[in-house]
């Protein structure tokens, strides 16, 4: 007998024949009561709360805040996915170099990257949380682990108020990263330090149409 | 005029050995509101420290005892949040265990008739004035298994609050165990020990004359330790207060 | 009767391998704990401000009480289908081009874990903090199969640099403060800035620098897993410190191993768990990084991609049907922060991996009540466990239910009758007779006589003989009324309750 049938053995005989099946109760919050604008500015807040920079802007005001938010970051290399919308970079100066990764990169070159710049597949307000797809706007999971910073533009329609929207937007056969936040702990005396080994520095852009 | 209430008083075997100065207050506080109080002689102990120490075979005759002899009551009155506790979530269990479906189903019944002193006060005779006059500052220390397993809630502050001359000081970390435990204090002396220390320190904090609640085994723990320290703070348990008048100060 | 069991029956966790037992006793071990005022305060400290986070995310979500309902039929409802759900789920992971495997338990998954990584030719791995592999002791097993295992989680770190026991679930370092870290990183790790100082942020910067070659240079990771969705194949690890993210990313191989009821049914329970978890454990509204996978993504992380599914004792705490619930456990920790017990003694004094109330159920059911029959007595019964518990086990209940397993076994044995078990029975034959009981009540007076001690112008105990001088250490015993309550009524009280 091989360990896997005796383990489902194991289980049959532990739980019987006739074990009962409790249905499951869903009469929690699925959708929030936010309208789409209310629902922006809780994301707003509650991502600001775990120290992430919130900038608002219109579509067409992206290109020149990644800019200025480069500038005062002193970035000098940038990487960013092919799919990225590519007029955001248009006001980049020249002075920073720009990698677009087609999946070449090996992780030194990315080690050597200041920052990145993505999209996302989703925001959940009530808990400030953007979360990636690797679609082609956020690229693979990598570009966005090792550069130490990280800036997320959230469009205003991928934002929803609960955690049960957001996955009930996402599709769970592609490789997904929640992030809310800046990576942090709190190993050392539950004091909670913002920056151990993912981006230190988490920049959010939400970006209204028009 | 609607009839009198009957109660029936389980006093709880620690009670009736050790403390029975707050069996005759729960009496006569439930008196003073117009019950008529029964002590059913045939009452011992309902099984709690058996069932809680794991010796569940020799706690079967103990339930059957309770239930048998308060199962004709309509409200059954305890001082003590534990024992009920017991008599509530883990009378018919024990039953169950013992093959004795028949009991289970009849100990069932009487835990939905059987309240905490507290409960019975607040929920079914709907009072919280109970008459009562105490002029002390009393903490009150909730207990566990009034707290959680019965979610008594408020109502003991709720008829505190209503005492004449009594002034209710906040205990901090009310809500952590004192560290009695039953048998956890002997099998378990220093961390029992330890907690106890901190919730004495937390009763000194508050500068009350009385430490109150309403389990005799807690108080008897707290204040085993507080007489140990000789730390002038009495133990005092809430039926207790609550039978005090001005006539009559215990 | 023949020696191999039917390949039905029960199995729990061997002995001699991975950490679900201790050496001694919880009451042996929780008194050394308890001498130590600098461990006390450090848990203290921590145990108190994590619960006050933890209340506060708590309280601004209206649903919490429907969360958990559902949190707790979710779980239950696995249990009751868990050969399906796993058949599932290997299903989905292998479709998906993962590897799934089945180790019975501590010994075999070790074995599993140490042949995959030396079919790639390394000689070492990284490693995300995963209860599973602490449980099954990995570490140790890899050395002997001369593999490096390298912890990367901050605290994980701390402890095994210490060569330390971890001793809590969530904050496994919890019994270090930042001094004390400051100077392990000055002993353990080379090349270190002799200036460093006991901040946090300078500590965690040097794990950071210490870790990120490391890293880059991995071709093997192992992983536990916090959920396993088995309509979809898709594996979940929820982290903090982005050092889960390296793990899960970087590397060629991952290896995941993960006890067989991390199954959950269905992608939309996520959405319960992803809520339920990080508000109950590091009190936060949502964990900094969650990754999910489903197999080997083309073109974005690892290429080999393996699941580990253990058992090691779990099929025999599913065959009891009280105890089970203990399987519902998604290992926030809430419970260990808000016991008054974990809290002044800490995670070391319950032997295992698993400390605190969940600990206390859990590991004596994983190894078979024998060996570890002290731990269900360390608890109070106060309730706070099953209060916070976002998956509502009724921690107290199967406290109560293992200690009169261990009473069982005990008789079984013949260990008893013990002065203990003697004293019971008495009590109990007593009292089921209330002639025999007042009788007894009544000379139970003589027991004023056994205080040996005695404050006599106090009327009080102060030291009982026997076991009962445990009591009376710390504490005075109560003395005896002149009159018990019974006889006060007997001389007061007609029978009918009327005044005489
Ligand atoms: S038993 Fe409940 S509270 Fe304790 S760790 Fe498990 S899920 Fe959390």
């Amino acid at each position: 007998m091989t360990a896997r049938e005796a383990t489902l053995a194991r289980i049959r005989a532990a739980i019987g024949d006739a074990p009962s099946v409790p249905a499951i109760p869903r009469d929690y919050r699925v959708r929030g009561d936010l309208e789409a604008g209310a629902a922006a500015s809780l994301f707003a807040q509650r991502a600001a709360e775990y120290r992430a920079a919130v900038h608002h802007t219109g579509l067409d005001g992206v290109p020149a805040l990644i800019a200025t938010i480069l500038a005062s970051a002193g970035d000098t290399r940038a990487v960013v996915p092919t799919g990225l919308p590519a007029d955001w970079l248009a006001e980049v100066p020249s002075s920073v170099l720009v990698y677009t990764d087609d999946g070449g990169m090996t992780t030194e070159d990315l080690d050597a990257v200041d920052v990145v710049v993505t999209g996302c597949a989703v925001a959940i307000a009530e808990t400030g949380t953007v979360v990636l797809d690797g679609a082609p706007d956020q690229g693979r999971r990598v570009i966005t682990l090792l550069p130490d910073h990280h800036i997320c533009v959230v469009s205003v329609d991928r934002i929803v108020a609960t955690v049960p929207e957001g996955l009930h937007r996402l599709d769970p056969t592609r490789p997904l990263t929640m992030i809310s936040g800046p990576s942090a702990t709190s190993d050392i005396e539950l004091t909670r330090v913002e920056g151990v080994h993912g981006p230190r520095n988490l920049d959010v852009i939400i970006a209204t149409a028009g | 005029m609607p009839r009198r209430p009957r109660v029936a008083l389980f006093v709880t075997c620690l009670v009736d050995t050790l403390f029975p100065d707050v069996g005759k207050a729960t009496v006569a506080v439930l008196e003073r509101l117009g019950c008529e109080v029964v002590f059913p002689v045939k009452q011992t102990c309902c099984g709690q420290a058996h069932i809680n120490t794991g010796y569940h075979r020799d706690a079967v005759g103990l339930v059957r005892k309770f239930v048998t002899t308060f199962e004709d009551f309509d409200a059954i009155v305890a001082p003590s949040g534990s024992c009920i506790g017991s008599i509530r979530h883990q009378h018919s269990m024990i039953a169950e265990k013992a093959g004795d479906g028949g009991l289970a189903a009849r100990a069932r019944a009487v835990g939905t008739r059987a309240f905490e002193l507290s409960e019975y006060l607040v929920d079914q005779l709907g009072v919280t004035d109970v008459g009562a006059a105490y002029p002390h500052t009393v903490a009150y220390h909730p207990t566990c298994h009034s707290l959680r397993a019965l979610g008594v809630g408020e109502r003991p502050l709720a008829l505190l609050r209503s005492v004449r001359g009594l002034q209710l000081i906040e205990l901090p970390n009310g809500d952590q165990c004192c560290g009695f435990g039953g048998t956890f204090a002997v099998k378990n002396a220093d961390t029992s020990v330890a907690m106890l220390t901190d919730k004495m320190t937390d009763v000194l904090s508050t500068g009350a004359e009385v430490c109150a609640a309403s389990d005799s085994s807690c108080l008897m723990h707290i204040g085993g330790g507080l007489s140990r320290l000789q730390a002038g703070v009495r133990t005092v348990h809430l039926a207790e207060i609550l039978a005090a008048t001005e006539d009559a100060a215990p | 009767m023949s020696d191999t069991p039917a390949p039905t029956a029960p199995i729990h966790a061997p002995a001699g391998v991975g950490m679900l037992r201790g050496a001694r006793t919880f009451p042996e071990a929780a008194r050394q704990a308890l001498g130590d005022p600098q461990l006390r305060h450090n848990l203290g400290h921590a145990t108190a401000t994590i619960r006050e986070k933890r209340a506060n995310v708590v309280a601004e979500v209206a649903d919490w009480a429907e969360l958990r309902n559902a949190g707790e039929a979710i779980k239950s409802a696995t249990m009751a289908t868990l050969d399906e759900q796993l058949i599932r789920l290997e299903h989905q992971v292998t479709a998906a081009g993962g590897v799934v495997h089945w180790a019975s338990d501590a010994d075999s998954a070790n074995e599993i874990v140490a042949r995959l990584v030396r079919e790639t030719g390394s000689r070492e791995v990284v490693k995300v903090k995963s209860m599973a592999t602490q449980e099954i002791g990995l570490n140790d097993a890899l050395a002997q199969a001369g593999i490096d295992a390298y912890e990367t989680d901050l605290a994980e770190l701390i402890v095994q640099l210490g060569g330390d026991l971890p001793s809590h679930i969530l904050v496994p370092a919890i019994h270090r403060n930042r001094a004390e870290i400051r100077n392990l990183f000055l002993r353990a790790i080379p090349d270190i800035d002799p200036g460093l100082t006991d901040d946090p942020r300078a500590l965690a910067a040097a794990a950071r620098r210490h870790l990120r070659q490391r890293f880059l240079a991995a071709k093997v990771a192992v992983s536990g897993a916090n959920f396993a969705v088995a309509e979809t194949g898709t594996l979940c690890v929820v982290e903090s410190e982005g050092n889960g993210r390296m793990c899960l990313t970087l590397p060629d191989t991952l290896i995941t191993v993960m006890g067989i009821e991390k199954v959950v049914p269905s992608w939309r329970d996520l959405e319960v768990f992803l809520q339920l978890l990080p508000r109950s454990s590091t009190g936060e509204r949502m964990n900094p990084y969650t990754s999910l996978w489903t197999g080997a993504h083309r073109g974005d992380g690892p290429r080999a991609v393996h699941l580990v599914l253990l058992d090691n004792g779990r099929t025999s705490v599913l065959a009891d049907q009280v105890g089970r619930d203990a399987l519902n456990c998604i290992r926030c920790s809430a419970c260990l922060n808000v016991c008054p017990v974990y809290q002044r003694t800490g995670g070391h004094a319950y032997g295992s991996v698993y400390p605190g109330p969940i600990g206390a159920i859990l590991s004596p059911q994983l190894t078979g009540i024998e060996h570890n029959a002290s731990l269900p007595y360390a608890s109070t019964l106060c309730g706070a466990c099953y209060d916070v518990c976002p998956v509502k086990i009724d921690i107290p209940s199967i406290l109560v239910h293992l200690r009169a397993q261990d009473v069982e076994v005990k008789r079984a044995r013949r260990d008893v009758p013990t002065p203990e078990s003697v004293a019971m029975a008495a009590a109990a034959w007593t009292m089921t007779d209330d002639r025999r009981w007042s009788r007894a009540q009544r000379s139970s007076r003589l027991a004023r006589l056994v205080g040996r001690r005695r404050d006599k112008a106090r009327g009080l105990i102060r030291s009982l003989p026997g076991p009962l001088a445990a009591w009376t250490v710390a504490r005075d015993a109560p003395r005896p009324p002149a009159q018990t309550f019974r006889e006060w009524w007997a001389r007061e009280r007609s029978s009918d309750g009327q005044r005489r």
